[in-house]
């Protein structure tokens, strides 16, 4: 009986998590029709998918895993670069751009799969602050070498360099150069195309996380000793979070990519500062909250567009909304002092401890 | 090839000098504190802002001028502490105060935005010292490089007697072996741990004044990265362990001045994260770590 109702209880949470994104769909999608709605704010549309699918996917890693990744970005940039590197290729040579978009999507969420994988296998061996300081170095790792790369390609195929622009024959174009990046993508990224891979992105994360699969991951987190004793293949179930957090930040990537016509890679976008900014929405949504983490960035998103005049302050409140965020939620006495005064829904979680 | 590789050898020990400096005061919390302080290298950035007001502004003589970075600094390093970290200490997961220090470093890189302003402000040579020019004038060692390399040999030796001899330094050690039974023991854990982070921020100061020294730009993210590097020389000697940072700091001064100068100077980040990850996968307790057995 009671697990009956339990079940019923999350697939209700579900719906309305997946709700909420197509209401906002729907509103955001009339208002643009109607034209109530600034060229500004329509412009935000599309990164607002990207930040939602990140903070979910990297609440992957930090809820649900509960490790922390500091190279989010890293993935990022290799969905997007890979993605912008087949679209400047077959630009102009496919027929459908949909269907280009589609191939550049699923070669991006691969590459970063890949590199998820790749980097996990040492990396989960890893935990605590090596583990987040090891992503971090990935992640850093990645955009340097992102910003050292030149490939060109004329009639006698590719050419590669790490040094500088290369010699190409006359018909050859410059695909990838160095610091410059890409340029010249297809604007392909569209709200709607974003909306249905956040809907994608937590449909995965949300089914995993409620898996056999997800409740292994989670044992890891709460004890990684009692896990293993009980037969959980913590190399395994690592992998398969850490990976899947990958690709999806692939995807994030490829939207990215795909939104602006010209891709470089800096420490704003896919460096350390933007680990650090989605793990800002993934703490203020609740750690192990995917809707929480995603109104977070929407939130986040809006909110200095909204209030113009604080874009000045905004990474000062970012820091300090972190800060107090992190002392409330978990130091034992801010915990003792809400259980004091503040008891409702708090019972539930003293039960699961 | 022989002269120039002498000098290059020399600039990554002052460098390394640097990290290793800075690795002591992280070597030190870590050891003690069991946590990484993220916040540190932004603390060598507020170090190096108040050395260059007091010198610039101010019109204090350089030695006032480090001295000023050094008081604030530590006072800094113990308010972190105090309000930050302390009420996290025992918190049921090791990620919140990681999150936290993260938030401390963003949040004083950010007042130092918008104080300081994005603008790189050029540093004042603190040491007048021209140096000493060997081999008929082809090897020339600037002041700036002797001074940095013994101000670190100097500090690790201060350093190390503390941490050996002095009443304090024996509750360091301690707490670093078992809180709790240190805490039984009748010692100030609390002190003993605000007593680090005042240790590792005075230390922070002193390798912001000589970092800008040699590289005399300062921005509000400049700290950040030399903070990073520092870590990965800690990791690399050995987390907690004291020579070990001294000398992991200067093994990776030297590899990172050698890849800018041999391999690629776009790639010196790269390789020496690249180091940090090596270093992790073959002997994750460093050079001189002690391995430590994880009881069930």
């Amino acid at each position: 009986m009671t697990k009956k109702k339990k079940i019923s209880k999350q697939t209700r949470s579900n719906i309305i998590t997946y709700g909420i994104v197509i209401l906002a769909y729907i509103i955001v999608q009339t208002m643009i029709n109607t034209g109530s709605i600034s060229s500004l704010m329509e412009g935000l549309m599309v990164p607002l998918c990207i930040y939602a699918i990140l903070a979910v996917s990297l609440n992957l890693v930090v809820g649900i895993l509960g490790e922390l990744s500091l190279g989010h970005a890293g993935f990022m940039c290799v969905g997007a670069f890979t993605s912008a590197f087949f679209s400047k290729c077959m630009r102009g040579e496919m027929q459908s751009d949909g269907l280009r978009f589609f191939l550049a999507l699923l070669i991006g969420i691969a590459a970063a799969a890949v590199f998820g994988l790749l980097i996990g296998i040492p990396v989960l061996r890893l935990k605590g602050d090596y583990l987040a300081i090891v992503t971090l170095a990935f992640g850093e790792i990645i955009k340097n070498l992102v910003n050292v790369l030149y490939i060109g390609k004329d009639s006698a195929g590719f050419h590669f360099s790490t040094q500088d622009v290369m010699a190409l024959d006359a018909d050859g174009t410059m695909i990838i150069s160095g610091p410059q990046g890409i340029s010249g993508t297809p604007r392909d990224a569209t709200f709607l195309i974003g909306v249905i891979l956040v809907l994608i992105t937590l449909f995965i994360v949300i089914n995993l996380t409620n898996s056999r699969s997800g409740r292994a991951i989670m044992s890891i987190r709460d004890n990684r000793i009692a896990a293993e004793s009980i037969g959980i293949n913590i190399t395994k179930y690592k992998l398969m979070a850490f990976t899947v957090s990958a690709a999806l930040a692939g995807s994030a990537g490829v939207l990215y990519a795909h939104n602006l016509s010209s891709l470089t890679a800096t420490t704003n976008n896919f460096g350390y500062n933007q680990s650090i900014m989605i793990l800002v929405f993934v703490v203020l949504g609740g750690i192990g909250n995917i809707r929480g983490s995603m109104i977070a960035a929407v939130i986040l998103t809006l909110l200095p567009e909204l209030l113009r005049g604080l874009s000045d302050y905004r990474m000062l409140i970012y820091a300090i909304v972190l800060i107090v965020m992190m002392l409330f939620n978990w130091a034992p006495k801010a915990i003792e002092w809400r259980e004091k005064y503040l008891s409702f829904g708090r019972k539930k979680k003293e039960a699961v401890k | 090839m022989g002269m120039s590789f002498i000098s290059y050898l020399i600039n990554g020990l002052s460098l390394g000098s640097v990290y290793a400096i800075i690795a002591l005061g992280y070597t030190m919390v870590y050891g003690i504190a069991k946590m990484l302080n993220f916040a540190h290298g932004d603390v060598i950035m507020i170090g190096a802002y108040t050395a260059l007001i007091a010198i610039t502004q101010s019109g204090l003589p350089p030695v006032a001028g480090v001295l000023a970075a050094v008081v604030v600094c530590t006072a800094l390093g113990v308010v972190i502490e105090g309000v930050a970290y302390r009420p996290l200490r025992n918190a049921s997961s090791s990620l919140a105060v990681l999150i936290t220090a993260i938030g401390v470093s963003y949040l004083l890189q950010n007042i130092a935005l918008l104080v300081f302003g994005p603008n790189a402000q050029t540093f004042p040579s603190v040491i007048k010292w021209d140096g000493v020019s060997l081999a008929d004038g082809k090897l020339n060692i600037s002041g700036v490089t002797i001074v940095t390399i013994g101000a670190c040999i100097l500090i690790m030796i201060l350093l190390m007697t503390f941490v050996q001899k002095s009443k304090q330094g024996q509750a360091m050690r301690a707490v670093s072996e078992d809180r709790g039974a240190a805490q039984l023991m009748g010692i100030n854990v609390n002190g003993t741990i605000a007593l680090t982070f005042a240790i590792g921020s005075a230390l922070a100061a002193i390798a912001g004044v000589l970092l800008c020294s040699a590289y005399p730009t300062l921005t509000p993210y400049t700290g950040a990265m030399p903070g990073i590097k520092a870590f990965v020389a800690a990791v690399f000697g050995g987390i907690g362990s004291i020579p070990g940072a001294f000398i992991g700091g200067l093994l990776l001064g030297i590899i990172e001045i050698l890849g800018r100068a041999y391999i690629s100077s776009q790639m010196a980040d790269a390789i020496v994260f690249a180091v940090l990850i090596v270093v992790l996968l073959v002997k994750p307790a460093g050079l001189l770590g002690k391995k430590i057995q994880e009881k069930v």
